[in-house]
């Protein structure tokens, strides 16, 4: 008698559930069949799209040239799956080994991969955020609103939270033509990801592009119309703004929430996982037969002092998804681990901005190579005397020669690539802000007092 | 039709962008842009522009290129 818990009569007949249907969703469903797995899939998805590619929609999607419905994903090949699409997960019984859907259908697994991914993290005013013109950008449905707002010829857009997405979006304001303020807390643009060494040039590229760029401020309130139309932001400096569109860009917030109760290591932070994607449980074990992948996954990384990282990128979902569906029938002498030197691109106001590995882990920057004046350059990132970051400006090409010393933990400051070198070559702290304090973080608790009744237990924080 | 380029691979060649120029567009120097989900019209020049990509950062559908 063979069971589903074999290897090989799982990839036979096993039943794969898949939570996320978008590129590391369809990426891993992909990988499964070419794997070889013959058994049922299920995607389940709460969004009611077929599985689209997200970075074109604060780009090509907003200036108006692709609609926002056309940047569905390629097919590598034929996934025969049953997709349970405009339908969220609501919770995973892992006794019972079944996904909980909202429509209260349960589907049973022998192995469940989770990668809900993130959402865009909202003005948390509610009143505020509800009023008509004020706008967040994660999903397709959100850009073609956005988009709509824009065409319609605001007087002004703000934009509040200058990270990339809310850079691309300055970027393609401009490009229409629109009157556009910036409100960033820190000291400069892009700061968190890159530091404020290299956020000082974006904010240059801002200024220079027309945008009205506020640094160190931040929205007080945002005041509606007698209709409920935002009308005026309240700025900390004690200035006004009217404005008819709104962008909150505060980054992105993981969707875990489903997973309240199932007994994993799931919080905030992501659902922690080890190299393999396999999901750890509430108190650190490793279990056998869920899976994470993509944005809410975090996995200690060996170039990174095997620090938990989580990396929000589009390289990440499909290498992860990769990954976790071949560890997920596979036998376990052949495992793999997720090895991934990150990497990720951002167009904004003409400029290619391309990185590697992880600047934001490095405390110190150095020029390498090109020219900060023209905007064409490379700069690497080191910590305690070994490169573990870079990043280019309209120099892409030379992004492989850093990936590949990050990857060989290559010295700090890097060989220089003896071609096209800037003047000054100096060491300096690359100013990365401090890091915020997450609000509400959860405890985790220990309880029971005999070594075999003691376990964790989450007590969530009121919200 | 339905592409997706990995810009992560794509070093901005644009050897694609005057073999299918209403698909595959610069913007400034090196930042390449582009319609995931051209017209079936298009469907011959993406082919070729996805062919001429130096590094093969231009995927193309598979299911697609089976019809």
């Amino acid at each position: 008698m063979s069971s589903p818990t074999n290897g090989n009569a799982l990839k036979d007949k096993g039943r794969i559930v898949i939570v996320g249907a978008s590129l590391t969703g369809l990426r891993a469903a992909e990988a499964l069949r070419k794997e070889g797995f013959s058994g049922h899939l299920t995607i389940i998805g709460d969004e009611p799209h077929e599985p689209y590619d997200r970075p074109p929609l604060s780009k090509q999607v907003l200036k108006g040239w692709v609609p926002a419905d056309h940047t569905k994903l390629p097919r590598m090949l034929e996934v025969h799956a049953e997709w349970r699409l405009g339908v969220a997960a609501t919770g995973l019984d892992r006794a019972k080994k079944v996904v909980r859907l909202a429509d209260g259908d349960e589907v049973p697994f022998d192995r469940v991969l989770l990668a809900t991914g993130v959402r865009a993290r909202q003005w948390p005013n509610p009143a505020q955020a509800a009023l008509e013109g004020v706008y967040t950008l994660r999903t397709s449905n959100d850009a073609a609103r956005l988009q709509a707002a824009l065409a319609a010829g605001p007087r002004r857009v703000l934009i509040i939270g200058a990270g990339f997405i809310g850079s691309e979006v300055a970027s393609v304001c401009r490009e229409l033509g629109l009157q556009v303020t910036v409100a960033e807390r820190a000291s400069a643009p892009l700061a968190g990801a890159l530091g404020e060494v290299i956020g000082a040039i974006a904010a240059e590229m801002q200024r220079d592009a027309g945008v009205d760029l506020r640094i160190g401020v931040s929205i007080t309130a945002l005041e509606g119309d007698a209709s409920g139309h935002v009308r005026r932001a309240r700025l900390s400096d004690g200035s006004t703004l009217e404005v008819d569109v709104v962008l909150a860009s505060l980054g992105s917030i993981r969707n875990i929430e489903w997973l309240e109760g199932a007994g994993l290591a799931a919080g905030f932070w992501g659902v922690g996982c080890d190299a393999g994607c396999r999901a750890f449980d509430i108190h650190g074990i490793v279990t056998d037969h869920i899976f994470v992948a993509g944005d809410i996954a975090r996995s200690p990384h060996v170039l990174f002092e095997y620090q938990f990282l989580s990396m929000e990128h589009w390289d990440n979902a499909v290498l992860g998804a990769e990954v976790a569906a071949h560890n997920m029938v596979c036998e376990e002498i052949e495992r793999r681990a997720h090895l991934l030197v990150p990497a990720f691109w951002s167009a904004q106001f003409g400029v290619n901005i391309k990185s590697v590995g992880v600047p934001s882990f490095g405390d110190e920057i150095v020029f390498t190579q090109g020219s900060r004046k023209e905007r064409r350059f490379v700069a690497a990132y080191g910590r305690r005397g070994r490169i573990v970051g870079a990043v280019t400006c309209n120099n892409g090409k030379w992004l492989e020669y850093y990936g590949a010393q990050i990857a060989r933990s290559g010295p700090f400051p890097p060989h220089p690539a003896g071609f096209d070198l800037p003047g000054d070559m100096r060491v300096v702290p690359a100013e990365f802000p401090a890091r915020g304090v997450p609000t509400a973080a959860p405890d985790v608790v220990l309880t029971g007092h005999d070594p075999s009744e003691r376990h964790a237990e989450f007590r969530p924080r009121a919200r | 039709m339905r592409i997706v380029v990995d810009l992560n691979r794509c070093q901005g060649y644009a050897q694609c962008v005057p073999l299918a120029p209403e698909v595959l567009k610069l913007n400034g120097e090196e930042a390449l842009t582009y319609n995931p989900n051209p017209d079936d019209a298009q469907r011959l020049r993406v082919l070729r522009a996805a062919a001429a990509c130096p590094v093969q950062a231009i995927i193309v559908d598979q299911l697609d290129l089976k019809k």
